[in-house]
């Protein structure tokens, strides 16, 4: 499998702050990659570098097979983007802005009409009203409308539902499902978790300016703790497992975290205990994204 | 009163909006402050020097004060004192900056800031409805109080008498007061900040051309034309002739009346709507709006009919005001040298047809300017983002506004000759040789108007957060230098920084290759150089 785009040991700085310290991240052929991170955590940067619009310090990006910097003409042919920040033109409507996008990404990722029309109606939006008078969530329409009705390969969204309301934004998971059927790549930057928990085929994680961790969400859970809830006919004693944390007993009542290792060993003491109920949870992607950014508020090692 | 005796009213937080109005502010409003100032105070110091005696004066205002062009220029001259003479030349002109001042000022605070959104955030904090148009107000009321307090003083330095001093001021800055509440009235009408400053400043032009009409046209004519507008005002309370206080209770009743209704739309109104609806536009994007060139063009057309306009207008006036200039600077020798060096010769018409072309020549370098500087603004606002995201180059972008710079700034000067062309050629009977002399003369401009807007293009290439300062800084020194340079005997090679320091001074002097042929392919060149860097610089910095 080939991937679309490839970052390795990606920085820059602007003046003293370093944006991006060492930044990899590698974004499959044909899948919905969610790229988290909180605010300030250098999304945008890399996206800016992966556009070719800013400048990279040092390290490797390449973007479709080329080099996002030197061949950025040629490479915009093939995707559509969708700022974080939509700042569209006071005078022009959302349905010329439309048009004039997917002119401006020329013949290869031309704007279907039909298409066109049909994401216009499905994301309700007055496309013969001048941008000035579009709200924030308006303004996102368009340019989503715009990135979603070209036929390019790959689709940069960064932060693309900010500004959407529920509905929007379950329109706007719907259209995604229908790129990935479509075979295109995404690159989904967001901070939203149960976005990315339900688009996603993989994560990664950054944090300033470095990749914090990445996979599947299969793989990630795989590394972190199930949380286990159980009503025993008599008290168990978890005591000198390894592997367990947070132990909370009330009684018969039991609650704990388990590594993905000490889980069977934990299942037999509850069952040599009797089990009266029992719900094991995966970790949600917040918890796994909290776990990493805690940490570095409370120090290393902290627990969340 | 203090402004928490506000709190929970609508009025609640106008003291915290004001104070950031005048932090965001506060390089521009001493800028403008200072600019009209100083305008009025050298002015009319050097009116002094230039008509030094009342003989002078009474020539003057004998010639001048009958130019039909001048009148619809300037205004009606009441008296030929000092103060009367500076009061005709500056008045008008000064009550217009002062009410531009405030257009933007009031603007920039009200709408503008609602439609960028500023103004939701903080109208979710403890602000109320009415916060921001009070406070937009009460700056605006506070600068134009300060321009009084100054100008009263630098026209009594100057020497002028204290009343009139007084009067003068005042009806500068009660205009300025009026547009005030205007603009206040504007920002609720329209629904956006472009609009709302077309409208404030449509009436400033309305009342510009009903004033000009109503003076031109004389004792017999529409002469009551100019009471209808704002700017006759500030001439009508004649100020060191006869000082007719009572005239300032126009101003003033228009200022309170158009406050209030402002307050009453402000009321009744939705926060971001207008109660001019915007017209829909287009559904789909017409076949011109098909790549960067058609966006720009799209972007900038607006802006270049009003410059057009602005040119057409000015210009046929200058012109007209060509015949008869003779004898209107009969009395000053130190005028008649003056237009002789700026327009570089002694024929007092050529000299003073020459002048009014170099002015041409900055004013299109300005708009030239602007044009340029599109690029900055596009790409501090975020539209750069969108559209260097598609299959758009950098290149094509930079080139698309600098060849709206280009064919505009062509435009502007072509109307500047075509207009003072049958403004001179109408009154003397020979339209047709007088727009050809004088097409050509302005045409010349424009190597040197585009070699100023190229360095506003090296700049947003390679100094893109200084480059709106700096482009302006370069236009300002270039006026400077065109109309001060000599007169401050400022040495050659300063002289020779400027462009239109070697703009051949048409009409009049013979053309050859050695005087226009080889300055303007030099010229040329050197605007040339100065795109090709910036685009260069621009291709290799960071956007955004």
């Amino acid at each position: 499998m080939t991937n679309a785009i490839e970052v390795r040991a990606l920085r820059k700085s602007f003046g003293r702050t370093q944006a991006l310290d060492g930044l990899d991240l590698d974004v499959r052929s044909g899948e919905v990659h969610a790229f988290l991170g909180p605010n300030g955590a250098g999304k945008t940067t890399t996206i800016r570098i992966l556009l070719g619009l800013l400048r990279k310090n040092g390290g490797e990006a390449s973007l479709l097979g080329g080099d996002p910097w030197r061949d950025a003409t040629t490479l915009h042919t093939r995707l559509a983007y969708v700022p974080g920040d939509v700042t569209l033109w006071p005078g022009l409507t959302g349905g010329e802005i439309i048009d004039l996008l997917g002119r401006l990404r020329g013949s290869r990722s031309a704007v279907d009409p039909k298409r066109r029309d049909a994401l216009i109606e499905r994301f309700a939006l007055d496309p013969a009203k001048k941008a000035r008078a579009y709200s924030k969530g308006n303004r996102q329409k368009v340019a989503l409308i715009a990135a979603l009705a070209s036929d390019a390969e790959l689709l940069i969204l960064d932060e693309p539902t900010a500004g959407l309301d529920p509905l929007m934004e379950a329109v706007f998971r719907e259209c995604v499902d229908d790129e990935r059927q479509r075979g295109r790549t995404v690159l989904l930057s967001s901070h939203i978790l149960a976005e990315a928990e339900a688009l996603a085929d993989r994560v990664t994680i950054i944090r300033d300016g470095r990749t914090a961790e990445t996979g599947t969400l299969a793989e990630m859970r795989h590394l972190t703790r199930t949380t286990v809830d159980a009503e025993l006919a008599r008290p168990a004693v978890l005591d000198g497992l390894p592997g367990v944390h947070a132990v909370e007993v009330n009684g018969t009542h039991l609650r704990c975290e388990v590594d993905h290792t000490a889980l069977n060993d934990v299942l037999t003491r509850l069952t040599a205990a009797g089990v009266v109920a029992l719900t094991c949870r995966p970790p949600t992607l917040e918890e796994l994204f909290l776990r990493h950014y805690s940490a570095e508020r409370t120090g290393p090692g902290a627990r969340p | 009163m203090t402004f928490s005796a506000l709190a929970g009213t609508p009025l609640a937080g106008t003291g915290a909006l004001a104070r950031l109005a005048f932090r965001r502010d506060r390089i521009m409003l001493p800028a403008w402050v200072y600019v009209i100032t100083a305008a009025i105070a050298s002015n009319s110091y050097s009116l002094n020097k230039l008509y030094p005696t009342a003989a002078a004066r009474a020539e003057l205002a004998a010639s001048g004060g009958h130019n039909p062009a001048l009148v619809f220029l300037y205004g009606r001259m009441w008296g030929d004192s000092l103060g009367a003479v500076s009061a005709w030349r500056y008045g008008v002109w000064a009550a217009i900056f002062a009410s531009l001042m405030s257009i933007f000022l009031v603007i920039r605070h009200t709408r503008a800031d609602e439609e960028a959104g500023r103004l939701e955030l903080v109208g979710s904090a403890a602000v109320g409805r009415l916060a921001a148009l009070t406070a937009a107000l009460l700056v605006a009321a506070a600068a134009n109080v300060l321009l009084t307090v100054l100008l009263i003083l630098v026209l009594v330095l100057v020497g002028l008498p204290v009343a009139g001093s007084v009067a003068f001021a005042l009806v500068i800055t009660t205009c300025g007061l009026a547009f005030a509440a205007i603009a206040a009235l504007a920002a609720q009408l329209a629904a956006g900040a472009r609009a709302a400053r077309g409208i404030a400043l449509g009436v400033l032009g309305a009342a510009y051309l009903l004033r000009a009409v109503g003076d031109a046209s004389g004792e017999s004519g529409v002469s009551w034309l100019t009471w209808l507008s704002p700017l006759g005002w500030t001439e009508m309370a004649r100020p060191y002739t006869e000082d007719r206080w009572w005239v300032l209770v126009l101003p003033l009743a228009l200022t309170a009346a158009a406050t209030a209704a402002a307050y009453v739309l402000a009321v009744i109104r939705d926060h971001g709507a207008g109660l001019l609806p915007d017209r829909p536009g287009r559904a789909t994007a017409s076949a011109w709006l098909r790549g960067p060139f058609g966006l720009a063009w799209r972007l900038q057309r607006g802006t270049l009919y009003g410059w057009m306009a602005g040119f057409a207008f000015t210009f046929a006036a200058s012109g007209a005001a060509a015949k008869g200039i003779g004898s209107l600077l009969g009395g000053s020798t130190q005028l008649r040298n003056a237009f002789a060096r700026l327009g570089g010769q002694t024929a007092i018409t050529n000299a003073y047809l020459a002048a009014i072309m170099s002015l041409a020549g900055l004013a299109a370098a300005a708009y030239a300017t602007s044009a340029v500087l599109r690029l900055r603004t596009e790409e501090t606002d975020g539209q750069a983002e969108t559209l260097l995201a598609t299959a758009t180059s950098r290149t094509r972008w930079g080139l698309s506004h600098i060849a709206i710079a280009v064919l505009g700034t062509a435009v502007l000067l072509a109307v500047a000759g075509l207009a003072a062309g049958l403004g001179y050629g109408l009154r003397t009977g020979s339209a047709g040789p007088e727009v050809a002399k004088l097409l050509g003369a302005a045409m010349v401009q424009l190597p040197a108007s585009l070699a100023v807007a190229g360095a506003a293009v090296v700049l947003f290439g390679l100094a893109p957060r200084a480059s709106v300062a700096g482009a302006w800084t370069v236009v300002g020194v270039m006026v400077l230098i065109a109309l001060f340079g000599q007169v401050l005997r400022l040495s050659q090679w300063v002289l020779d920084v400027s462009p239109f320091t070697h703009v051949p001074k048409l009409p009049g002097v013979a053309v050859t290759v050695h005087t226009t042929g080889a300055p303007l392919l030099w010229l040329g060149l050197a605007a040339l150089a100065l795109a090709v860097t910036g685009l260069a610089g621009l291709r290799r910095r960071d956007i955004g």
